[in-house]
């Protein structure tokens, strides 16, 4: 344990001097970007020079706005709301343990995101991993001209500043991490949460969001020649056609397959099935639905990247998929178990936002009403008849949510993108950017694929890190701390006093 | 000198309070605890995982009073208690051999 808190504060401390360094070249023309903004907004007006080439298109000031506003709304999905509705549901033991598992995983995946995450994810490299372009996050600010990167929309001449979706981005990223942390939840090891999370992001969360999210941006498509050429520099998933708005195989699937194989390799918890394992306060719980789904507006409508009409689209189905599936999976439980319950309608909850993420901008409102009412039964199965076929302590049904849910969504965007149902189809060729729609069988295999593709990915990589993590650190407290509860052994902490 | 202790239902709390008072007991205890007894417990259910809970919730009020008050505490515990139904709780009597104030150190009947 004190080697690898050395190796840590070893890599932070690398980290830290690589950035100051930089910092220092950048210090002394670190005012010019408010002299230059004005100037270049003056030229065209009185230079209509015609042999002059058109200036560079600027970002738009309420486009940057709704980013900055969606990142920091997905920054709220995780600390506080994903650690209150994971919190709520462990044993009062554990739920200080649970909460600092989350926090700590956020601010560990947002600074491995800046070092080399989003390098690996969102640089040009091969259809799998991206490059080290982006180290440290070089060449995002040109501290010398104060000129700033630029990244892609899905408009042409429409940039964004780079650093804006590198930070949305890293929230992305840093919630999936946390995500898994629920099926493993109440019996890991503080420091074997920490190394696995390293890497299971750095080999299974970058190249996955490579794979599916990567491609070289509208304005890479500048005459029908280049479409081939470009395509292929798109991550793999990309090329295939693969329709993933906001993030069901990279975030949901990809998070609760890796939260299934936990929950194998690290075993039941003490009591399961004996003893009580009851959720200690479910006002939490409620809490943390209630926040994640006002989160996941940024999450969802912010993966338009533009405050327009997708956004919008986006918006509305985040919002009616959810609430259709609070009352499905209530009405499932009404009928099969006799009550309605506040944690299942905090869970159905969860199960429509999961579901409609991929779809969110990629289907009408029709497909917000099937998939939010069909992810409430299909997850409420997922976390009872399923759960118990698997013979797994998936602790807080991280798969039966995550996992099942995305998966739902992920073929039933294939099903509602069709324009005949309301969707608003996709550009197959983004010179023309008109957009197109083949046909529904063809589109939900290639969602099969995608999914085939993430469910491999991540449970190798899962098991893989899992099982290094169980040969050099152990997975599992032990069994005397595992009675008394991680609150106290792991951190010395209680969550209350009595 | 006799202490009396009663398990009563949590809701008939101030009912209790209020008859202990109008026959002048002058202070009582009162603890939130859990137990069993004929009334069963019930069942809840988390997601797939339904768990019995045997240990229902119940108020434990401790009265220490005069030998002559016992029967008239009794009876008013009995009375406000009483719904009819079952997990009404239970009056347990027990003999009292001191009782001493701490403020002034008065001793048994007169730091009642």
């Amino acid at each position: 344990m004190k080697r690898f808190l050395a190796l840590i504060l070893l890599a932070a401390g690398m980290a830290f001097a690589g950035a100051t360094l930089a910092q220092d070249k950048a210090a002394p023309a670190a005012d010019t970007p408010a002299a230059t903004a004005p100037a270049a907004a003056a030229a065209p007006a009185e230079a209509p020079k015609p042999a002059e080439a058109k200036p560079a298109p600027t970002p738009n000031k309420g486009d940057v706005a709704w980013m900055l506003t969606s990142t920091a709304l997905v920054l709220m999905m995780s600390v506080p709301a994903l650690a209150l509705f994971y919190g709520g549901m462990v044993r009062s033991k554990n739920a200080l343990s649970m909460l600092m598992q989350v926090f700590v995983v956020f601010s560990l995946v947002t600074v491995l995101w800046c070092i080399y995450g989003y390098s690996l994810a969102f640089t040009e490299g091969n259809a799998y991993f991206g490059g080290f372009d982006r180290l440290f996050l070089k060449g995002t600010f040109d501290s010398a001209k104060g000129e700033f990167s630029m990244a892609a929309t899905f408009s042409k001449n429409t940039p964004l500043y780079e650093l804006v979706f590198v930070a949305f981005q890293a929230t992305f990223a840093a919630i999936t991490c946390c995500l898994i942390l629920g099926a493993v939840a109440e019996r890991m090891k503080f420091s074997a949460v920490i190394a696995f999370i390293v890497l299971w992001f750095t080999f299974a969360y970058a190249p996955v969001a490579h794979m599916v999210w990567f491609w070289m941006g509208p304005d890479a498509y500048t005459s029908a020649k280049v479409v081939d050429e470009m395509n292929g520099k798109a991550g793999l998933l990309w090329q295939w056609g693969a329709l993933d708005f906001a993030g069901g195989t990279v975030v949901h699937i990809n998070a609760g397959i890796a939260g299934l194989v936990g929950a194998y390799l690290a075993g039941k918890r003490i009591g399961y099935g004996k003893e009580a394992l009851m959720p200690h306060n479910l006002t939490l719980t409620m809490i943390g639905a209630a926040l994640l789904w006002t989160g996941w507006f940024g999450f969802n409508a912010g993966s338009a990247l533009e405050a327009n009409g997708i956004a919008g689209l986006a918006f509305m189905n985040t919002y009616l998929a959810t609430a259709c599936a609070v009352l499905s999976w209530i009405l499932g439980e009404a009928l099969f178990k006799g009550k309605p319950s506040m944690l299942g309608a905090a869970s159905g909850a969860v199960a429509g936002l999961v579901a409609i993420t991929p779809a969110a901008g990629n289907v009408g409102i029709p497909g917000a009403f099937v998939i939010g009412t069909a992810a409430g039964l299909v997850c409420l199965w997922g976390v009872n008849g399923l759960k118990k076929l698997l013979r797994v302590d998936d602790s807080l049904d991280v798969f039966g949510v995550h996992a099942i849910g995305g998966i739902l969504g992920a073929l039933l965007t294939g099903v509602f993108n069709d324009p005949s149902l309301g969707g608003p189809g996709f550009p197959s060729n983004w010179f023309e950017m008109k957009p197109g729609f083949e046909s529904i069988t063809a589109q939900v295999l290639t969602q099969a694929k995608a999914v085939g593709v993430t469910v491999l990915w991540s449970g190798v990589v899962a098991f893989v890190a899992f099982k290094l993590v169980d040969l050099v650190i152990g997975l599992r407290v032990p069994e005397e701390a595992e009675r008394e509860g991680l609150d106290v052994t792991s951190h010395g902490e209680a969550a209350y006093r009595m | 000198m006799k202490l009396v202790t009663a398990i009563i239902k949590p809701f008939k709390l101030d009912e209790v309070r209020e008859a202990l008072s109008a026959i002048g007991v002058q202070g009582i205890t009162v603890t939130e605890v859990k137990g069993f007894g004929r009334q069963k417990g019930h069942t809840e259910l988390y997601r797939g995982a339904e768990y019995v809970v045997d240990f229902l919730p119940k108020v434990k009020i401790e009265a220490a009073v005069k030998t002559e008050m016992l029967e008239p505490a009794i009876e008013a515990i009995e009375k406000a208690a009483n719904t009819g139904k079952i997990g009404d709780g239970k009056i347990f009597v027990f003999d009292l051999e001191r009782v001493i104030r701490i403020r002034t150190g008065e001793t048994d009947a007169a730091a009642l």
